[in-house]
């Protein structure tokens, strides 16, 4: 039962050879363990996220409170938003998609594997850029009339009254970096450059993955996995890929220019200089709002994956569900400036961004109406799975109707920057969102363990978990309709704004616990769980027909799909109701499906790991450390060290090929490499 | 089920409620009347959509929940004539409520050209405010005929704000190198609290705004002792002794005093730190950005505790620590609320 055949060397360094351990891992090319790796990490910065969020609800429980300083505040908000966005939801998204786009489409691996290594390395790498800031970090208020008259600074008191002082060397603009603000003149600091660069680096890896994903879906396919036979996942994923593809590029120009602001005087956004703070809005938009979409379509795509499961019935509108997602990314170019209703645009821009982001509404109504459809009349077994893809459903149907509210532009001017604004963004990114990948994390488990989660353990954590979050998030739309502005560090007792503050605190200590039990869960049922065997949820698409946990080939014969939901047809036959009738050798077929994917004829030859993404990953965050500090010696070394880095890797990484070249065996069913791209491609 | 129940109590509670001054579900002038108008039956709409989707999970999952001896599902793949219907419906229903919004838009943007300017600087972190027809120049408390159109023209003196007063219109944002407009109005007289919107720094949430509208004669007898400038208190008097403190501490470097005698006026130069104008301090209901006096807190008290350490009250405040003594912060208050 071998995986990769003995091969040659050919290059001057020799390759990585290690199967297993850690530098297997730092030189994997594997799509599924580099799909892990991003999950792990996505996973901490989620409790990182979470920790930050439930230091400023500590703060909010009580009004005038001085549990933290207003700079530790400030500093923790912009963290919490940046964390979850960038290095939660983002690269939760990236795992599933690494980790299952391949299996769903019936490949051996992506299109480009070190290319993949690459975009998780500079992920990684950004990711503790970015939280570096915690240590190096600088974050001053401007210094006011420090140095006028002689008298001192105005921070003579520090960062005010408060305590956890410290976590205000963090960047502390806020995740949306408002410019004059977040500026070099009213955020002196290095904290925002951090900020900038961080985003910089982390947006490069998101880049490169889009690219890899596109190439991977249009020629990776399985014999007969036509674009309209691929499941819903992986279409959603490639409407995400495209999204980071044409969205990416905007914010990396509008980071680039706050770069030239803050380091070089450029004053793009500097008002005192002709620059045009709103101009920054304009772009981060044109970026922000499709993200919107990049971190809530995996997600869509994981629901309509697992609810035809349990309902035991085919997607509904099939079709329709694709088009939808792919309506509302072309949409979501068009809809930016509903952000910036409220920052003195035209009445005929705000009429036209208002229209435009309610016909937003109708796609998103026939996703909800069409996963609907799909539960009613099927035979619904209630699993974990299904009940976070049910609670996806409901909360995101909630964030989505308080979404309409905001397209009804007046009505936006009073709900814009309050708390109304948080609890709608939870809802769709957090009810659903999160709901979505917990979905996918427990319907998916056994292809990472062979095991299956404690459905006990499950439910306690949904159910927990759907209690704290509307204890922690409908409050919140009362709270700004009271006049809770957003990023408030302080509220006045007279704004009788306390007793719900109180309620969502405690909401957010019960979503902290029903994390708590799923990481119980996820630690006790992949040592223990049951197993799964092949087709545990008696599923309907082909990476079920791959053994779990998958091998490192993932298909020793890659299937040959013949239509949509190819697994479950090979299974199942319809009587003459229409009704799914069990072919009366399933058992048989299960076992042979197992039997030959566990034992392939010959070895299967693998992308080699390599150790180059890694180096060229590694050079990035260094050269832009010398960005921040180019004015010092250090800072300029850093520059030139970090080029080198990564140019003297990229030559390495050219002069090796992917795979070494192999002579001693001639495999009939090795696939995708070799195979003339017409005979995969559909018509 | 229940979490619902109890929201929708809350809720109702709230809006009842007189003790939130910031609350938007009292509109207390034409220009919030209408959004709350928009806002409503879209809220209502939405409450049936919601329900219906809810309902909908809730029959389905009691109806086809797979039970022992269930049969089997009829593999149906979807319906293009439902397609076409949840298509159409919810794009009717957004036509209708497009309607309204984009007129809504239009009425609400443009001032009437017959309005009365007040002009609004957004500064980290309060507002100022200047009544270009009445020569008034003062701070945090906007003071507005009742019924009667407000035209503020607003712009930044550093970053961007944003000028929200809750039961009056919706928000907008102050720009700086730029002019924005908002429309505000109170029917009756009466305090309408306020708060910038726009996350603006360290002191973000410690930027408020108050406007107090008083009727007609009220507010002419407002104007009128605004013009007036400020007596210069009489050498020997206890407010003597706090202008002399006011003189010699550097309040000058950034705050103005117009006084009776031109001589004593000072102003501020333009390119100086700006802090509020002073004159008629004492007759502001509230300071610091309309965050002082706090609940339950005299206005002495208030003064002493900012004059003490304004960063201390207000981190990062542009006020810094001047090291003043007790007995100068006694008698800077003295002086201070004597200036009416």
């Amino acid at each position: 039962m071998t995986a990769t055949a003995e091969r040659p060397q050919t290059t001057i360094f020799s390759r990585p050879k290690s199967t297993t351990g850690f530098w297997s891992w730092v030189t994997t090319v594997d799509h599924k363990k580099i799909g892990i790796m991003y999950g792990y990490a996505a996973f901490a910065f989620f409790v990182l996220g979470g920790v930050e969020a439930l230091l400023l609800r500590i703060q909010l429980t009580q009004a005038n409170s001085e549990f933290l300083t207003a700079g530790a505040y400030n500093a923790l908000f912009t963290m919490h938003g940046t964390t979850m966005i960038f290095l939660f939801v983002m690269p939760v998204g990236a795992a599933f998609m690494n980790y299952l786009l391949p299996l769903l489409i019936g490949a051996r691996d992506v299109a480009f594997p070190r290319l993949n290594a690459l975009s998780w390395w500079i992920f990684f790498f950004g990711g503790i850029f970015l939280y570096s800031t915690f240590i190096f970090g600088t974050s001053v208020p401007p210094v006011g009339v420090d140095g006028l008259g002689g008298i001192d600074g105005n921070l003579a008191a520090g960062g005010g009254p408060g305590s956890f002082n410290f976590l205000a060397s963090s960047p502390d603009g806020g995740w949306f970096g408002y410019q004059p603000n977040a500026g070099p003149l009213y955020s002196p600091g290095t904290a925002m450059d951090y900020w900038a660069l961080g985003l910089q680096i982390l947006g490069l890896a998101s880049l490169i993955s889009s690219i890899n994903f596109i190439v991977t879906v249009f020629n990776m396919r399985a014999k007969g996995m036509r674009l309209l036979r691929m499941p819903v996942f992986a279409w959603m994923s490639t409407v995400v890929a495209f999204l980071l593809l044409f969205s990416l590029p905007i914010i990396a120009i509008a980071l680039f220019m706050v770069t030239a602001d803050r380091q070089f005087g450029a004053l793009f956004f500097a008002p005192t200089g002709g620059g045009d703070p709103i101009l920054w809005q304009h772009l981060f938009w044109l970026f922000g709002h499709p993200e919107v979409y990049i971190l809530i379509l995996p997600a869509m795509g994981i629901v309509s994956e697992v609810l035809p499961v349990f309902s035991r019935k085919p997607l509904f509108g099939y079709s329709a569900v694709v088009f939808a997602g792919a309506a509302i990314a072309f949409l979501g170019f068009g809809v930016w400036a509903h952000h910036m209703f409220a920052s003195g645009i035209t009445p005929v821009a705000q009429a036209a961004f208002g229209l435009a982001t309610m016909t937003i509404a109708i796609p998103t109504g026939i996703k909800i109406f069409n996963w609907l459809g799909t539960m009613w009349m099927g035979r619904i077994r209630l699993t974990t799975p299904l009940l976070f893809a049910i609670g996806f459903v409901a909360m995101f149907t909630i964030g989505g109707l308080s979404g309409v509210t905001h397209s009804i532009v007046p009505s936006d001017w009073q709900q814009t920057d309050t708390y109304y604004i948080v609890a709608h963004f939870h809802y769709v990114l957090f009810g659903g969102a999160v709901f979505g990948i917990f979905a996918g994390l427990y319907y998916w488990f056994p292809k990472l363990t062979g095991r299956v989660m404690s459905e006990k353990l499950g439910k306690t954590q949904f159910w927990l978990m759907i209690i704290g979050f509307n204890l922690t998030f409908a409050p919140m739309h009362w709270l700004g309709l009271q006049g809770m502005v957003r990023r408030t560090w302080k509220y006045a007792p007279e704004t009788g704004l306390e007793p719900w503050n109180v309620a969502v605190t405690i909401g957010a200590f019960i979503i902290a616990l029903a994390i708590a039990v799923f990481m119980f869960n996820w630690y006790t049922s992949k040592r223990r769980g049951r197993l799964s065997g092949l087709d545990p949820w008696d599923a309907r698409t082909v990476e079920w027909m791959s053994p779990n946990p998958t091998p490192e080939y993932n298909f020793a014969v890659p299937p040959v799909v013949e239509r949509l939901d190819h697994f479950w047809h090979l299974k199942y036959d319809e009587d003459e109701e229409g009704r799914a009738a069990a072919k009366p050798d399933m058992d048989q077929i299960l076992s042979d499906i197992e039997e030959e994917q566990l034992n392939p004829r010959a070895p299967i030859h693998l992308p080699n790991p390599s150790y180059f993404p890694f180096f060229v990953a590694l050079g990035i965050p260094v050269i832009f450390y010398g960005i921040i500090y180019h004015t010092t010696m250090w800072g300029k070394a850093l520059i030139v060290l970090g080029v080198l880095i990564t140019l003297s890797s990229l030559i390495g990484w050219s002069t090796e090929p992917l795979e070494e070249p192999h002579s001693e065996h001639a495999d009939p069913d090795e696939g995708y490499a070799h195979e003339p791209a017409e005979e995969v491609m559909p018509s | 089920m229940l979490l619902g129940v109890a929201l929708v109590l809350g809720a109702c509670g709230f809006i009842g409620n007189e003790d939130a001054p910031l609350t938007t579900f009292e509109p207390a002038g034409p220009f919030a009347e209408r959004i709350d108008g928009l806002f409503w039956p879209v809220f209502w709409i939405a409450t049936v959509v919601f329900a219906l989707v809810m309902g909908a999970i809730f029959v389905a999952v009691v109806l086809y929940r797979d039970k022992d001896g269930a049969k089997e599902a009829r593999q149906l793949h979807g319906s293009p004539k439902l397609e076409i219907l949840w298509t159409v419906i919810p794009a009717l229903i957004l036509a209708g409520i497009a309607v309204p919004t984009t007129a809504a838009v239009f009425e609400l943007s443009e001032c009437d050209p017959e309005a009365m300017e007040i002009e609004v600087i957004g500064h980290q972190w309060w507002f100022e405010y200047h009544y270009p027809d009445a020569g008034i120049e003062t701070a945090n408390v906007m003071v507005i005929p009742a019924g009667t159109e407000i035209c503020a023209k607003m712009t930044s003196d550093d970053v961007l704000h944003n000028f929200w007063i809750p039961a009056l219109n919706g928000k907008r944002y102050l720009v700086p190198g730029q002019e924005t407009e908002l429309r505000l109005q109170a029917d009756q007289p009466g305090e309408y609290w306020g708060h910038c919107a726009e996350f603006c720094g360290l002191s973000h949430s410690l930027m408020r705004a108050r406007v107090v509208a008083l009727d007609s004669a009220d507010y002419q007898a407002w104007v009128t002792a605004q013009q007036a400038p400020t007596l210069l208190p009489a050498e020997g008097t206890p407010e003597y002794e706090g202008y002399q403190v006011y003189l010699n501490k550097q309040c000058t470097l950034c705050h103005t005093v117009r006084f009776d005698d031109d001589s004593a006026s000072n102003i501020v130069p333009a390119d100086a730190f700006n802090g509020p104008d002073l004159t008629h301090f004492a007759d502001r209901s509230t300071f610091a950005g309309a965050t002082l006096p706090e609940e339950g807190e005299s206005r002495t008290a208030a003064l002493k505790r900012w004059l003490e350490n304004p960063p201390e009250v207000k981190p990062g405040s542009f006020m810094p620590d001047l090291a003043l003594t007790e007995a100068e912060i006694d008698s800077l208050i003295i002086w201070l609320e004597s200036n009416t």
